[in-house]
């Protein structure tokens, strides 16, 4: 409601990955998200700021439609990917997630090897026809998760014997092994410490040369550091999204500026 | 928006990138399938379960529900005193004297006559068939009766008498015309005769109250057999259970909960209660007979023997109930009591304990109906004996025989005629009943007194 | 006197030391309740405490302790030659205790007085018929040193109650007077009162220990007293049971092994898939009104006595395979099988495995579910690869917990599986369990003298030492699951 239609052109460069319009979400009869309209933009980093509880979680989980999962959760108005409406009936929400990964808050490693980790997404999609390839697929995500120095000689160990920030790094690494076209991310540092959090922020820069990368962080200073645009959303509303450095140098709206100079959240 | 022309019919995997998300593809419709099917099994497995337990109360509830109705006859029996009182003294112990054999030939002239003078047919049948159409319990009340009231002798008295158990059979469907037929103990024309009286009014078959009160019967009079003395058994040895468990599992639960140091003793009484929650309950029966009967000397059959046998094996549900309903109550409440002064056994037994009184009864009464319905360890102490004496009232009456729900319904199921299945059944719903009304009460206590901190 | 009168007495006692002490500490303050260290009620609990537990305790300890020294004193009194050949001490003791009862019972129906006991001698009069005239029946005549030791039998436990009483009694109102006595200003009543207490309560948790060190000791002496009587070798490996009236019979355990682990093993194939799968659908999928009138429907099929089960196996199960299976198929003609038992256990069991199993599946953390959907799995494949095998551990320690019930359930194989020992595969044919022979060799038989009876003791170790092991090995595992998302 505070958006101006007019910015959106400033920020129309390069192609848009995924857009919503008048996205709604309600939990019952609270309505979580009022009227967010956005577009993400591909291979870039977004990121997603706000004090807790603004719905920036929340608008996320309906890029990929992980709030199928809870059942009382109602999401109204529309998004799209490569212009496709992904709440259509017709869309499985299965194929969806393939294309739009999810990297969550709290490092969740299967109780597998880490091998079993990373090569559960491909098996399940059925993307390697067969071992050698899987084999490859495995290196190569762990490769881009950065990671596969560290664990190439330990493959069939549990991944839930993996540092915190290691294991972070392997859900990011199992995430892209899908060969996603968008990765959501949702405070993935939150539980970190700062030197597994200066590996994740790397990481991040690195994979948006593939990928388009939504991130949800608390920390300013990390959407600054990683983004190329940010979002800033307050009590369930989109207050105002463009450049990074925009925002956080000028943001037109007092509530962002309140925000970044600390006075709310 | 959806007309976004894309090329992905059938791609190898790399070109996924390209496919339209609002087609769905051979590998996520197979999946999808499988999806389906899985979640078919699970919902099959729920219905199975459903359906089991369908079955499980429609088998009881079709057998049993027979059982609550039973075939009296409506006799005028005609109390001769040539025969109950031969010298006209009135004294009673000589008319105590005369046995039930000597009331057959009453019930027999009283049989004949009603069927004369109702005008149904006698079908070619001797005096002593028409009369066998009556049970042989049927002698032993009219002679209940003689005995308490002696002055009725010479009158004409009508009873109502229980019809035969083949007689009973055959208004509840257990009999037929052909199975009578081949029938040593009935024949068609006793089965014709039957249907005459019941046009008549003479004989019906109405609600049978004495399924509850009568004692046992022998194997030859399943229509005279009764759950009184299983019941009262039954009521004993939850007495004792109630008086013994209930203090003995509070007392621990609250020393383990609240007092206990953390010690190795403390871990070996606490293994010991979750282990003995899982030993077989046959084994407290082997128990019981070893220790209160063999080795203490107690009476067998005895509804405290049974009582302490069901006090053992309750012990454990009891003070697991409890313990959870005391780690229920919240700190703060033990706290704000010390604060003012308390002492750690007032804080207990002035706060705690009343808080989790709720959660504690509705513990006993889980653990009361588990031992209500277990009948293994009650046959190795000698519960299945034929016992037809009410036991006295209680204290005296614990040590008195007695017989319990659960086992005279196995008592039932090993005899040979088919009466005593329908029996067998409809003591089930019985004792189910019990259950339920044990049950009800635990779930309404724990929805009143159920505290959210 | 009788135990319970004298329990009453001595409850009364105490009731009466409660109001003496009440009155005697408001008295030596000259009734300002103020002046003394604890309130009035608790000098009133700790010298009712006083009076009633140490009697108590005593009680117990007489009761548990008089029959074996009495048994042992008349025991040494029989002389050799009363024991008949190739009877033994345990059998004729058994005829003292119910001669002794008859006695008893002569004398309260007044045919018999003390002074005439005490002429009449087994040689004189006819012991047997008169015995008999109450009710008790007798195999032999009576010997005159076994009607002697009767006798004196009876004596001494006439002596031991009397000296019970007194002793009791006694020391109901020592305690009472010496308690009293003590009461001051400065007494400190609550604290005291409160370790009596406390003491108390830990008794009241010993009970527990006591109940597994009776099961433990009486199967240990028993099984220990049939093996003197009974090769062990033969128990544990002859591959026939057949017990015969006479001596002579084999009682191996193989058999009843067979079938009890052949009734659970159809019994955990029944209720494994289905008690799982009912876990899964409730935990993973129905929606909040299914589960909430599922899962009790459910639950109550373990609510239900073992009994009906049985019931329902013998009138309904068994006839309907016998006569849509096994007949058809000419593998069997009884309506007992090993299939009626395990297929009704099994019923019986699903309950058991769905809530456990549903118990585990709800801890597994939910990060886990949305890591797996969110890469892209259906429900079906995250609960089968990942749900599972996160949840593998707890629901082994489910099963096996189940498997210890089955092993152990009784009532369901006495009505369901028969009687005949068998060792075979066929599954419609009746096969028979341990628990189904501790029952009939034990039923109504209270004088273990034969091996026969004396088996049901070592099956029933057998039996204990299984289920613990089962148990203690699912109780770990459970743990070390739960310590695992904790």
């Amino acid at each position: 409601m505070f958006d101006t239609p007019k910015r959106e052109a400033a920020v129309t460069k390069t192609d848009i990955k995924m857009s919503a319009r008048n996205c709604q979400v309600f939990y019952g009869d609270n309505q979580a998200i009022k009227d967010v309209d956005v577009d993400i933009d591909d291979k870039t980093v977004t990121a997603f700021i706000g004090p807790s509880g603004c719905g920036k979680s929340t608008f996320l989980r309906c890029l990929n439609r992980m709030n199928d999962t809870i059942p009382i959760c109602r999401v109204e108005g529309t998004i799209t990917l490569d212009g496709e409406d992904i709440y259509d009936p017709k869309v499985d929400p299965v194929q969806l997630r393939a294309k739009v990964g999810m990297v969550f808050q709290k490092p969740n490693p299967f109780p597998k090897s880490i091998y079993d980790n990373i090569a559960y997404g491909p098996r399940i999609h059925g993307l390697a026809r067969s071992r050698a390839e899987l084999d490859d697929i495995v290196e190569k995500s762990l490769r881009r998760g950065a990671l596969w120095d560290e664990v190439k000689d330990r493959l069939h160990e549990p991944g839930t014997g993996l540092s915190g920030g290691q294991q972070q790094r392997l859900c990011i690494a199992r995430a892209v092994a899908t060969e996603p076209e968008v990765l959501l991310m949702d405070e993935p540092c939150s539980a970190l410490d700062p030197i597994a959090t200066a590996q994740v922020e790397e990481l991040i820069d690195e994979l948006k040369q593939n990928f388009s990368v939504v991130i949800v962080t608390h920390s300013m200073q990390q959407a600054a550091r990683v983004s190329q645009k940010t979002a800033f959303f307050h009590l369930g509303n989109l207050v105002e999204y463009g450049e990074t450095g925009q925002i956080f140098t000028n943001p037109r709206d007092p509530r962002t500026e309140s925000y970044i100079t600390g006075r709310i959240g | 928006m959806t007309d976004i022309a894309r090329n992905g019919s059938s791609a190898p995997a790399p070109a996924r990138r390209n496919r339209s998300l609002l087609e769905v593809d051979d590998r996520t419709r197979r999946r999808n399938a499988a999806e389906a099917r899985f979640k078919l099994m699970g919902s099959i497995a729920v219905i199975i379960g459903l359906l089991a337990l369908v079955g499980l109360l429609t088998s009881i509830l079709l057998n049993g529900m027979s059982s609550f109705r039973q075939t009296y006859v409506s006799l005028e029996v005609y109390l001769d005193p040539a025969k109950l009182d031969k010298d006209g003294s009135g004294n009673l112990e000589k008319i105590a004297k005369v046995t039930t054999f000597g009331y057959k030939p009453l019930i027999q002239k009283a049989m004949v006559a009603t069927v004369a003078a109702n005008g149904v047919d006698d079908q070619g049948l001797k005096a002593k068939k028409i009369a066998d159409m009556i049970s042989p319990e049927a002698p032993a009340t009219i002679r209940d009766y003689v005995l308490a009231n002696p002055d009725k002798i010479g009158e004409t008295v009508r009873f109502d008498l229980l019809a035969g158990g083949r007689i009973d059979g055959y208004y509840k469907g257990r009999v037929t015309m052909e199975t009578a037929a081949l029938d040593r103990n009935v024949s068609p024309e006793q089965l014709r005769i039957a249907d005459a009286l019941r046009d008549a009014g003479v004989l019906d078959t109405r609600f049978n109250w004495a399924f509850f009160t009568a004692p046992d019967a022998s194997d030859t009079r399943p229509e005279a057999a009764g759950l009184g003395v299983a019941i009262l058994g039954s009521a004993y040895m939850m007495l004792v259970v109630l008086v013994l468990a209930l203090p003995l599992g509070v007392a621990a639960s609250i020393y383990l909960e609240e007092f206990a140091p953390q010690n190795w003793f403390t871990d070996l009484i606490e293994v010991n209660i979750s282990n003995l929650a899982a030993v077989p309950s046959i084994v407290f029966g082997i128990l019981g007979l070893a220790v209160f009967i063999n080795y203490a000397g107690l009476p067998q059959s005895a509804p405290i023997v049974g009582g302490l046998v069901l006090t053992l094996m309750t012990l454990p549900t009891i003070i697991i109930a409890t313990r959870a309903a005391l780690k229920a109550v919240p700190p703060s409440i033990r706290e704000a009591a010390l604060g003012v002064g308390a002492s750690k056994m007032q804080t207990v037994f002035h706060h705690v304990l009343p808080l989790a009184m709720p959660g504690i009864l509705t513990g006993a009464i889980i653990g009361l109906a588990q031992a209500l319905g277990e009948t293994a360890p009650l046959l190795l102490i000698g519960m299945v004996a034929f016992v037809r004496e009410y036991p006295a009232a209680p204290p005296e009456g614990l040590f008195d025989p007695a017989s319990a729900l659960p086992v005279q319904i196995y008592n039932w199921t090993t005899r040979g005629d088919p009466a005593f299945v329908e029996r067998a059944s409809g003591a089930i719903i019985v004792l189910l009943v019990f259950l339920l009304i044990m049950n009800i009460l635990a779930i309404i206590l724990r929805r009143r007194f159920e505290r959210r901190w | 006197m009788n135990v319970g009168i004298l329990s009453l007495i001595v409850l009364g006692l105490a009731a009466l030391g409660y109001v003496l002490a009440r009155r005697r500490a408001l008295a030596v303050v000259q009734g300002d309740a103020r002046l003394l260290h604890s309130r009035t009620g608790y000098y009133g609990q700790l010298v009712f405490l006083l009076t009633a537990v140490p009697a108590f305790l005593v009680m117990a300890i007489w009761l548990f302790l008089q029959p074996i020294l009495i048994e042992q004193r008349v025991a040494e009194n029989i002389p050799g030659t009363a024991i008949p050949e190739g009877g033994d001490l345990t059998l004729v003791m058994s005829d003292v205790r119910r001669i002794a009862g008859g006695i008893d019972a002569m004398m309260a129906d007044g045919s018999l007085g003390e002074a005439q006991l005490k002429d009449m001698h087994a040689d004189q009069t006819d012991i047997r018929a008169r015995l008999a005239g109450v009710g008790i029946a007798l195999g032999a005549e009576v010997s005159p040193a076994v009607f002697e030791a009767a006798k004196s039998y009876r004596k001494m436990q006439k002596t031991g109650a009397l000296a019970m009483t007194v002793v009791v009694l006694g020391l109901a109102l020592g305690m009472m007077g010496l308690a009293l006595s003590r009461i001051s200003a400065t007494l400190r009543a609550r604290n005291l009162a409160e370790s009596f207490v406390l003491s108390l309560l830990i008794g009241a948790s010993l009970v527990a220990i006591a109940t597994t060190a009776g099961i433990v000791l009486s199967l240990l002496f028993e099984t220990w007293h049939f093996f003197q009587l009974y090769p062990a070798r033969d128990f544990f490996f002859s591959l026939t049971w057949n017990p015969q009236f006479r001596g002579g019979s084999d009682l191996g355990f193989a058999p009843l092994i067979w079938g009890t682990l052949y009734v659970s093993l159809v019994a955990l194939i029944v209720a494994v898939p289905i008690g799982l799968m009912i876990a899964i659908y409730l935990a993973e999928y129905a929606g909040k009104r299914v589960r909430s009138l599922a899962k009790p429907a459910i639950e109550v099929l373990a609510g239900i006595p073992t009994i009906v089960y049985g019931l329902f196996a013998l009138i309904t199960v068994g006839p309907f395979i016998r006569d849509w299976i096994a007949q058809p198929t000419g593998l069997g003609d009884s309506s007992s099988s090993v299939l009626t038992a395990g297929l009704v256990m099994g019923i019986m069991l699903i309950p058991f495995v769905s809530s456990l199993s549903d118990d585990i599946i709800n801890a597994v953390p939910q990060a886990l579910r949305d890591g797996s959907y969110g890469l892209g799995a259906t429900q079906s494949e995250t609960i089968k690869q990942v749900i599972l095998p996160a949840a593998l551990p707890g629901v082994v320690g489910a099963i096996l917990l189940a498997a210890s019930r089955a092993i152990g359930e009784t009532m369901i194989v006495v009505m369901g599986a028969g009687a005949a020992a068998k060792m075979s595969l066929n599954p419609l044919e009746a096969m028979t369990t341990v628990t189904v022979k501790i029952v009939s060799q034990l039923t109504g038989d209270t004088e273990f003298a034969s091996p026969e009876t004396l088996v049901a003791f070592a099956l029933g170790l057998t039996l204990f030492v299984f289920t613990l092991g089962l148990n203690v090995l699912a109780l770990y595992i459970v743990r070390k699951y739960r310590e695992q998302y904790e």
